[in-house]
């Protein structure tokens, strides 16, 4: 099976026999061709990982700190092929990741994610609410990544209809008239987490409004919300109560591996898709956890072929919480984020890497 | 007008570019008026433009003009 048949099969579909046939030989191919092609990533491989090349399984791949991009522009193309560079938000003073796309990589993002979207929303797309603002798009050469991550979803919807005005305000009348104009109908509302619940959640609102017929896509994490206790069950509890709102999909992802997302099951659990798997390591010998022992996320994509991406340590603490036995017939790992790592776990990881790669 | 005028037109207002640019091998991001949010735009001009409604997949594979002009025809619209 190649990459293109790979996205295109039923998502959720394989299980992990399935994943090491059909998933596990394009991982190796990519590791293959960004040794060949990135010499920084053969760098890595080489000293960190005295250059595996008998990979037999998922736990054998190289990986590289989500960090590196920050610190390195990194890429297994040639410049003038570069058809795009994403960058990540990134918190004032830290600098930012840089990812290398040239138009290939680039448009299989695209397809990837169209795949686990249409997966929870169907084929067409529905009217669209978003929780957030126009305002964020204010400056078009350099929106935030926020912005960014909007519009990414916004080839999912029709009629994009932002709640919240040029200050950020929730403006009701908005919310009002975009449900009388879809009486009835299936819509889809997207938003980052923590805007969804504090500018929809918690606004004050004159009348009551029934949001049954929404599907709610969220993601951005949790970190501002576990601040003031809100944890995912928490938020569907309070949608639910609210507005009648069940349908939500909460989604983790990074700008490191776009299209590579994993969204929510019936369990509440991220769910990966047939083309990404995920690895929990212990984060003091980064041996691999098994079910419910947490450790530092590992994600592996089979989409990133334009830079080394396709298996990166992320700085987030998770557990795996099961493979192949969801109760809708999902097959795969699934997880849950516990949170992001603290700097003295970080520090292992990254000595490792800065005495062996410097 | 006809089909090929109500084309350019869509791709000309939501793109905010001249008429004469629009050949069928202009291609989405080959130029900086045609980026992912004017995409967006362009979509709902064609499809108040022509009536219809596009699916997801077909927002994703217009690549091009020419690959508008091929999606439009499984909506029998015809160039």
């Amino acid at each position: 099976m190649n990459l293109g048949e790979l996205i295109n099969t039923h998502q959720f579909s394989l299980n992990s026999d399935e994943k090491n046939r059909f998933l596990l030989p394009l991982v190796k191919d990519l590791n293959q061709f960004h040794s060949e092609h990135c010499s920084d990533f053969n760098k890595v491989s080489e000293v960190v990982f005295n250059g595996k090349d008998n990979i037999e399984s998922f736990d054998d791949l190289p990986f590289l700190p989500v960090s590196i991009f920050k610190n390195f522009d990194i890429k297994s193309i040639n410049d003038a092929d570069v058809f795009k560079v994403l960058t990540s938000s990134g918190t004032t003073g830290q600098q930012v990741s840089k990812i290398y796309l040239d138009r290939e990589t680039a448009s299989l993002q695209t397809l990837a994610l169209s795949k686990i979207v249409s997966h929870v929303l169907g084929k067409a797309r529905l009217p669209m609410l978003i929780v957030d603002s126009k305002a964020v798009f204010s400056n078009k050469s350099s929106y935030s990544a926020r912005g960014a991550g909007i519009l990414g979803l916004t080839v999912f919807g029709r009629d994009h209809t932002y709640i919240l005005d040029e200050n950020f305000e929730f403006n009701e009348s908005i919310l009002e008239e975009f449900l009388e104009k879809y009486d009835g109908q299936p819509f889809f509302i997207f938003g980052f987490t923590f805007m969804v619940w504090q500018y929809f959640y918690q606004s004050q609102l004159q009348k009551k409004y029934d949001l049954s017929k929404a599907i709610l896509l969220h993601s951005g994490g949790w970190k501002k919300l576990i601040d003031i206790s809100v944890d995912n069950d928490t938020f569907r509890q309070g949608l639910k109560e609210k507005f009648s709102l069940t349908s939500i999909y909460n989604f983790y992802g990074m700008v490191e591996q776009v299209g590579s997302i994993f969204i929510e099951n019936s369990l509440g659990y991220l769910h990966c898709p047939n083309f990404a798997d995920v690895i929990i390591r212990n984060p003091l010998d980064f041996s691999v956890q098994p079910i419910g022992e947490p450790g530092l996320i590992q994600v592996i994509s089979a989409l990133p072929k334009s830079y080394p991406g396709h298996s990166l340590l992320t700085e987030d603490i998770g557990v795996l919480m099961g493979e192949d036995d969801e109760p809708q017939g999902w097959k795969g790992k699934y997880f849950k984020i516990l949170g992001r790592a603290k700097k003295a776990e970080l520090r292992g990881c990254s000595d490792t890497f800065k005495t062996n790669f410097a | 007008m006809t089909n090929t005028d109500k084309l350019e037109t869509a791709f000309s207002e939501a793109l905010m570019i001249e008429k004469s640019l629009i050949i069928d091998d202009l291609t989405y991001q080959s130029i900086p008026e045609w980026d992912s949010i004017s995409h967006m735009v362009l979509i709902s001009e064609l499809e108040s433009m022509f009536d219809i409604s596009l699916d997801t997949e077909d927002v994703i594979d217009m690549s091009s003009v020419l690959k508008a002009k091929e999606i439009l025809n499984k909506y029998d619209i015809l160039f």
